[in-house]
């Protein structure tokens, strides 16, 4: 049964706080093979939604089945097969790296004890590993909570936030080494607020707003979705602009430095491209136009109360503060 | 980080699960205790005072004294110091070094985030209560037995190893004397182990340490007010700081098992529900610290 059960499935996950709703209603579906990007403001829910993943906190309503298993059900046994963090790791200061990967094997059981220097020299840990977890940066622990987690052999890794805290060369590092994990099979679901590292990492995304999914499905999709818009160049962007313009199906023509843009459905491309030709007209080239995973973001959740999820159409809501950084919208 | 280090070995390894016995955990709850600088204040409790009596009587010029036969005999036979000292202790130090540890072996983990990390691994989480009960027991168990081995081998050597008396006047052997000390500490150990049951309640509830340990003398002293409550005399042999005092039957002549069966019972009506409620409070809480 659960051979084949997908890593994760939420289903009307909802907690709440008293009168506060961290989470209402998360539906989540992570696929095997899935580096799946959880994202969303800070107080969206992620953390709570992973926690009740983990079966740390029980969910007001709903149930999470890690490959068919529920771990407030079934505890440790749901949790085979899966490891990772929640928030950073913590670690005991006063034992050193590998004293606590030493305790973390031993509840692990099976052989990952033998892994140990395996999975230090994997994180690059190997000379620090007898120093206490008290002298040890952000960066180190963070290094020290992926090992803790593949100490476990597992199939499903759930990571909140591992590049937080981290210099540039440590994120690059951990986004190649998130990428290679997930060439080895293993099943990623990554919870961030670095937008390029999900966009270069992830194949499939879920993004929550106030405790509600706001979209949830491929990258690919989503970024298909953020508008109807093509570049164009051509041999003779003058003519071409008089060309699109008379062409049904072809809206919001406009020149810019380094050729045209305009938004239409793909059969008018189409229709266009045969209509420059015959006008003597030559592409050079024409591609649609992709919204970045920022912009798309940001649409979803800084709507503030105007945030409405994609409609079947797939027309996302007209980006408010798009241009802004995120770690502008962050610090709000 | 070495991207380009090999990962296929640590991942994705289908690995047959086994869950760890609670004894590893357990062991491995002893170990976090042993590289805690904390857990020594409380040893050191049970350590430092038999040496400060000893050093303190062997000063005096004038010895006996008190309600306690033993307290007579200090100067006859060193057995009598660590029965002193167990009546001395039993009140308050004791106590205050077995919540040290119980009131905060739940309470800091969860403070720390650490708790999140163990209830991830392959345990469940009453696996790792259990773990933690026994752990804050060993220490009380520790600290006890530390106390008394302390005082026995300083007042045999300052006062020697002879006969003592007991409390119906009868006399015993020095060997039969030193194995009813060890059986005193024991059957002390009965009402402590109920202290640390509440402390484990305390940690588990409160979530804070100091609360817990703090709180968990408050209830002792608490109990022990009331025995001095007029009008209450009826509740006195049911509670907890009344029990201290049980293995006194051991040292009569003949032994005098009832304050022992008693205190058993009685104990049992504090530890119990106090585990049964830190064990629920545990199993059912959500862990959203650190």
């Amino acid at each position: 049964m659960s051979g084949e059960a997908p890593p994760v499935q939420a289903s009307g996950l909802v907690k709440r706080y008293g009168q506060i709703v961290a989470v209402d209603h998360v539906d989540l579906s992570v696929h095997a093979g899935d580096v799946y990007g959880f994202l969303g403001p800070n107080g969206a829910g992620k953390t709570t939604t992973l926690r009740m993943a983990l079966g740390l906190i029980a969910p007001t309503e709903g149930s999470v089945q890690l490959f068919g298993r529920d771990p407030m059900r079934e505890g440790a046994r749901a949790l085979q097969g899966v490891a990772g963090f929640v928030e950073a790791p913590r670690f005991y200061p006063y034992l050193s790296g590998r004293k606590n990967l030493e305790l973390l094997a031993a509840l692990d059981g099976a052989d990952a004890r033998e892994r140990i220097d395996e999975v230090l020299t994997i994180v690059e840990l190997a000379p620090r590993a007898g120093q206490k977890v008290g002298g040890y940066s952000h960066g180190m622990r963070q290094r020290l909570g992926i090992a803790a987690a593949l100490l476990r052999s597992p199939r499903l890794l759930i990571l909140d936030e591992p590049a937080t805290g981290l210099d540039p060369a440590g994120m690059r590092d951990m986004r190649l080494l998130i990428r290679r994990l997930a060439g080895e099979g293993i099943t990623v679901l990554l919870s961030s607020h670095q937008l390029p590292e999900v966009q270069e990492l992830c194949d499939r995304v879920a993004i929550v707003d106030a405790g509600r999914v706001v979209y949830e499905g491929a990258l690919a999709d989503l970024r298909r979705q953020g508008g109807a818009g093509y570049l164009l160049h051509t041999t003779d962007d003058q003519r071409a602009l008089s060309v699109a313009r008379a062409q049904p199906g072809i809206a919001r023509v406009a020149a810019g430095e380094r050729g045209l843009r305009f938004e239409a459905e793909e059969r008018s491309v189409g229709a266009l491209s045969l209509a420059l030709a015959g006008a003597g007209v030559g592409i050079v080239a024409l591609m649609p136009e992709l919204a970045t995973l920022e912009d798309l973001f940001f649409r979803l959740t800084e709507g503030g109360n105007g945030a409405t999820p994609p409609s079947d159409e797939g027309e996302l809501p007209v980006a408010r503060g798009g241009e802004r950084g995120f770690e502008e919208a962050n610090a709000r | 980080m070495s991207a380009a280090a090999p990962v296929a070995v640590a991942a994705a390894r289908p690995v047959r699960w086994r869950r760890p016995r609670t004894l590893t955990i357990w062991r491995w709850e002893l170990r976090k205790l042993v590289s805690q600088k904390r857990t020594y204040l409380g040893l050191a409790i049970g350590v430092v005072f038999p040496l400060i009596f000893v050093l303190a009587e062997n000063l005096r010029h004038h010895h006996g004294g008190g309600d306690n036969i033993f307290f007579s005999e200090i100067t006859q036979s060193g057995l009598a110091t660590p029965v002193i000292t167990l009546l001395l202790e039993s009140a308050f130090l004791l106590p205050l070094a077995a919540s040290l540890v119980a009131g905060d072996i739940v309470a800091t983990e969860d403070g720390n985030g650490t708790l999140k990390m163990i209830l991830t691994r392959s345990v469940d989480r009453g696996q790792v209560f259990a773990a933690k009960v026994l752990a804050a027991m060993t220490y009380a168990t520790l600290a006890v037995f530390l106390s008394a081995l302390t005082a026995t081998v300083a007042g045999v050597a300052v006062w020697g190893f002879r006969h003592v008396v007991t409390f119906s006047g009868s006399v015993v052997s020095a060997p039969r004397g030193l194995l009813l000390v060890f059986a005193a500490n024991a059957c002390f150990l009965i009402p402590l182990l109920a202290v640390v049951s509440i402390g484990v309640l305390l940690s588990a509830a409160t979530r804070n340490s100091a609360a817990a340990v703090v709180g968990t003398l408050a209830v002792t002293l608490l109990l022990a007010l009331v025995t001095v409550i007029p009008g209450l005399e009826g509740a006195r042999p049911y509670l907890l700081t009344t029990e201290y005092n049980n293995w006194h039957g051991l040292l009569r002549t003949p032994t005098d098992w009832a304050p022992i069966w008693h205190s058993l019972w009685v104990c049992a009506l504090y530890a119990g529900p106090a585990l049964a409620a830190a064990y629920l409070v545990f199993l059912r809480r959500d862990v959203a610290g650190g």
